[in-house]
């Protein structure tokens, strides 16, 4: 799409789904552990029953139970008492047994929602309709050969799927949906929301209407969304898409499509024609799994802190505004690094505007991700260290800047960087103020121009004072002696 | 030796290798002797693990000079070829599954090995234990002991014919809709098909996971309550099996049916039933009469719903559990053209005529549309049989009908017309729907020298009344210590 139409006459209805792997020990019905699919070895991870060996039955993961009420209770579900697996059936060399084994009618929660957060500053209510669990398949890969290889380690590795209500209308507010749900599941410690490893796997069903209307028109399904700035993109491509096929007298065709990242462009996938019939049922080897009140109250008790929470308690116990709070709780490694750092025994406003500018500067600058804070060199312990050497005033503003980088692009002690680059703060008046006075014979038409009442000039010279004194000049002391020794020239 | 071993009970042969009398390896070459003169005739054996039998044995004789003794310890049995047993092939009587070895032991194997049983080889069955008379078998059709132009009855043909014609001093079979009870029936053994939950499913390889059972085979009452003792229990791999304790069957065996109330269901005494059958079945409730228990007779009202309900819930499981045969991980795999083509092809090959019916069946059973019609409806029904059962046992302490409407069969009779195949679970598929225990034993002989099966039924979990009530009849009779002339 070219021209991208601006017509206020449509409104989009979206609903998300989101498959979130759980990082549990074990998988969803065997003893075998969780894996990095990116990093073990193919088929390492395996068993007779995750592989779907004849005579195998599946046992239900505790763990993933208590996951599952977690997640339903941070999103404001209702917990259902009376749990079922049902087998979902269809052919794939990904699916051993033929089946998946998914919660259908009875899901473990329902009825939630969640608040998201919007770029104005505005929060809005999203239903959760649903959240399931279920197993993961295993993964194809397709060789140049022709011939495809599987590897099961991900075979019945846990999996919540988590179905909004279509309340969601553009895509900032899915956007806002994705960052939001991403920041729950890292609290909770159940998801690590990493959606380039795929353990978090977001789909948009996606329709437009006229403004006013109440109708749902034909939907299509977008997959393929490995990251949430694909999935913005994918979903203002599609609703523009679909309003110009209405536009042009057209109508869209309810289908399964994906996300070309190369063109930028979603792509018809299947169509509804060829969709399966799964015929579910009630999974036999499972008994019902009955959740008593007393075992979702139990989760709740240990359940984490939540963002919305978090973000409260930063602005009423830390005194951080409201938007500094937003941006520090909305990533869970960012948060937890804050919190870090707070406990080092710094002042949270302050250590806020560092992490704020100079950590996000530097790691924007390299490349990284805000949830990847945990991999930066510079440990929240060595930024509290140089906001108090600032604040005692061996080092200057500027010199903790230049620390935090140096530690930043190659490691190494805070006090040892100070000294190996003489970037300790030079306070002593007499060598400050010969400093001064050379400036200041350097510069005399500068110093003309103060004498005749051009103050602004006294910043000329206090950039030549710190530059003669390679920027460990204590500045409130030069800016103090520079006045005193420009009014003896008067 | 001047008896031959393989006459004895696993009763009389657990006194003998305790005793010193004989060896395990000597009790274990007899059978492999008879195997290898008899078991061509009969074919109850896919194949013969003789190499491995005779390594156990031989551990099982040092075990017994240390001092070691069980229930089981030395004891020889055959095994159905649903159940999996490391390293040794395990087909269901399926091409498809020509050449694969499990990596484990079913649960039910497995304690069997650890208890010292000696296992002698794994016998036929039909295909994925679907069929009453084993000519759904991939391979060959087992013969009747008794008369071997005619069936030994199915699924579990192979094990029951294999006890009968004294090829293995007892047996392992599966149930669902009666697979252990009417091949018991129909080849003069005794059976016993636990209730649901009491066996552990893992490692049978599932035909309808909600009816499938373990059950035991053996020329006694006795000896399959002391196989199904070693079975039975609570496996973690198996969610369905109960965690409830396993009562010791042998101390409470020889209480008597004295006081006992034994309930008669006239849904199953039908037209069309063999009167032989039925006169020998009403001769065993007698002597159970005579012997001081209380007849009653009773109503199972919707016993006439069961088979149209058994083929709709067994074949939906089925159609799921047979769909992992895909050719991508074992078993059969006819590579042509695309995945699809190769599923087709594989699938189409490798599976048997009968296995693919009620795979169509329980795939149009589950489809969008038919769901809530056939399936759902069938589950409610089955409900509803459950509860007939529930409603007698308030009356009575066990149920006796026939196991079977007919003696055993000729090969070929049935085999084109699956609905008169699926009559001769009528009498057992009720108790496999309602999920509760029955026992097969013999009660007599038809006018051609045919065994017939008393089938005794009892409440969930109430293994121990059954076989309680099957000794004490047993006791009084000499059904069983009739054998074939083969």
């Amino acid at each position: 799409m070219a021209t991208k139409i601006q017509t206020p006459a449509y409104e989009a209805v979206i609903g998300m789904e989101v498959h979130a792997e759980l990082m549990t020990e074990s998988k969803m019905f065997c003893r075998c552990a969780v894996v990095d699919l990116t990093a073990a070895q193919p088929n390492t991870a395996v068993c007779p029953v995750c592989l779907g060996m004849p005579g195998v039955l599946p046992v239900i993961n505790q763990q993933a139970i208590e996951y599952g009420i977690m997640v339903g209770l941070a999103l404001n579900c209702e917990i259902a008492e009376f749990n079922q697996f049902a087998r979902k059936n269809y052919f794939y060399p990904d699916l051993p047994k033929g089946y998946q084994i998914s919660q259908y009618e009875f899901p473990l929660a329902v009825n939630g929602y969640v608040m998201i957060d919007l770029p104005d500053g505005s929060t809005k209510r999203i239903g959760i309709r649903r959240a399931h669990l279920e197993e993961d398949t295993g993964k194809n890969t397709h060789l140049s050969d022709g011939t495809s290889l599987v590897d099961f380690n991900r075979s019945g590795v846990p999996l919540l799927e988590i179905v909004t209500e279509p309340d969601i209308r553009n895509a900032e507010e899915a956007e806002a949906y994705c960052r939001k749900l991403r920041a729950i599941l890292q609290y909770l410690g159940v998801n690590s929301g990493d959606m380039s490893k795929g353990v978090l796997r977001v789909e948009a069903n996606i329709s437009v209407r006229p403004v006013g209307s109440n109708e749902f028109r034909n939907r299509t399904e977008v997959k393929n969304l490995n990251s949430i700035r694909n999935m913005f993109r994918a979903t203002e491509y599609e609703i523009e898409r679909q309003i110009q096929v209405w536009e042009s007298g057209g109508s869209v065709v309810q289908e399964t499509r994906g996300w070309d990242e190369q063109k930028q462009k979603t792509f018809s996938q299947r169509s509804k024609e060829s969709a399966h019939d799964y015929r579910y049922f009630p999974e036999p080897d499972l008994p019902v799994l009955e959740i008593s009140r007393e075992w979702v109250e139990r989760v709740r008790a240990h359940m984490p802190e939540l963002p919305d929470t978090k973000r409260e308690r930063f602005m009423n116990a830390l005194g951080l505004s409201a938007y500094d709070a937003s941006v520090l709780v909305a990533d869970r490694p960012i948060a937890d690094y804050f919190e870090n750092a707070v406990k080092a025994g710094g002042d949270a406003k302050i250590i806020a505007n560092w992490m704020m500018g100079e950590l996000f500067r530097l790691m924007n600058k390299s490349g990284l991700e805000r949830e990847q804070i945990n991999e930066i060199s510079v440990k929240p312990e060595q930024l509290v260290e140089v906001i108090q050497l600032i604040e005692k005033k061996t080092i200057n503003n500027n010199a903790g800047k230049k620390v935090l980088e140096i530690v930043y692009n190659k490691g190494g002690e805070v006090s040892h960087i100070i000294q190996s680059e003489g970037l300790a703060q030079q306070s002593d008046e007499g060598v400050l103020r010969t400093a001064v006075m050379q400036v200041l014979d350097q510069n005399p038409s500068e110093v003309t121009r103060w004498l005749n009442g051009e103050e602004k000039v006294i910043k000329f010279l206090m950039g030549q004072v710190m530059r003669a004194m390679r920027g460990t000049g204590d500045a409130q002391a030069v800016q103090r002696l520079l006045e005193e020794e420009l009014n003896k020239r008067k | 030796m001047s008896i031959d071993l393989t006459t004895l009970s696993i009763v009389e042969a657990r006194a003998g290798l305790r005793s010193g009398q004989f060896s395990a390896i000597e009790l274990t070459q007899s059978y492999l002797n008879r195997i290898k003169a008899l078991n061509q005739t009969v074919k109850a054996y896919l194949h013969v693990t003789e190499e491995q039998a005779l390594e156990s044995a031989q551990a099982v004789d040092q075990a017994i000079q240390n001092g070691k003794d069980g229930a089981l310890l030395g004891i020889p049995l055959a095994i159905k070829d649903v159940l999996s047993t490391t390293g040794v092939e395990t087909t269901c009587g399926s091409k498809i599954l020509a050449g694969y070895t499990p990596p484990f032991n079913a649960t039910a194997v497995q304690r069997l090995f650890d208890a010292g049983v000696i296992m002698l080889g794994k016998t036929n069955t039909d295909e994925f234990a679907m069929g009453s008379s084993t000519e759904n078998s991939g391979y060959f059709t087992t013969r009747n002991p008794w008369d071997t132009e005619r069936v030994p009855g199915g699924s579990s043909g192979g094990s029951a014919a294999a006890v009968s014609a004294r090829l293995a001093a007892g047996g392992l079979g599966t149930d669902t809709g009666g697979s252990v009870r009417q091949p018991a029936a129909l080849c003069g053994v005794v059976a016993i098909k636990p209730s649901y939950g009491r066996v552990s499913r893992y490692g049978l390889i599932a035909f309808a996971s909600s009816l499938d059972s373990v059950g035991a085979f053996g020329r006694t009452v006795q000896d399959v309550g002391l196989i199904l003792g070693v079975m039975a229990g609570h496996d973690p791999k198996d969610s369905t099996s109960m965690n409830v304790p396993v009562p010791d069957y042998m101390a409470t065996i020889g209480q008597g049916v004295k006081g006992l109330r034994v309930g008669v269901p006239k849904e199953y005494f039908i037209d069309g039933m063999q009167p032989a059958t039925e006169k020998a079945v009403r001769a065993a409730i007698a002597q159970l009469e005579a012997m001081g228990a209380e007849i009653r007779e009773i109503s199972l009202p919707h016993t006439r719903y069961a088979l149209s309900t058994y083929y709709l819930i067994a074949p939906a499981e089925a159609s799921a559990n047979l769909a992992r045969f895909d050719s991508v991980r074992y078993g059969l795999r006819k590579t042509q053209g695309d995945l699809w083509d190769t599923y087709k092809t594989t699938r189409g090959e490798g599976f048997g005529a009968e296995v693919k019916r009620r795979i169509m069946l329980g795939t149009y059973a589950l489809s969008a549309g038919y769901y809530d019609a056939y399936y759902l409806k069938a589950q409610k029904v089955r409900t509803l049989i459950k509860q007939d059962f529930e409603k007698a046992f308030e009356q009575v302490d066990v149920i006796a009908s026939p196991v079977a409407p007919t003696t055993a069969f000729r090969i070929g009779e049935k085999a084109d017309d699956p609905l008169q195949m699926y009559l001769s679970d009528v009498f057992t598929l009720p108790a496999s729907l309602a999920g509760i225990c029955g026992l097969s034993l013999p009660c007599g002989f038809d006018e051609s020298n045919l065994p017939i099966g008393l089938q005794l039924m009892g409440p969930f979990m109430r293994e121990d009344v059954l076989l309680r009530v099957g000794h004490a009849y047993e006791q009084a009779t000499e059904w069983h210590m009739r054998q074939p002339a083969l």
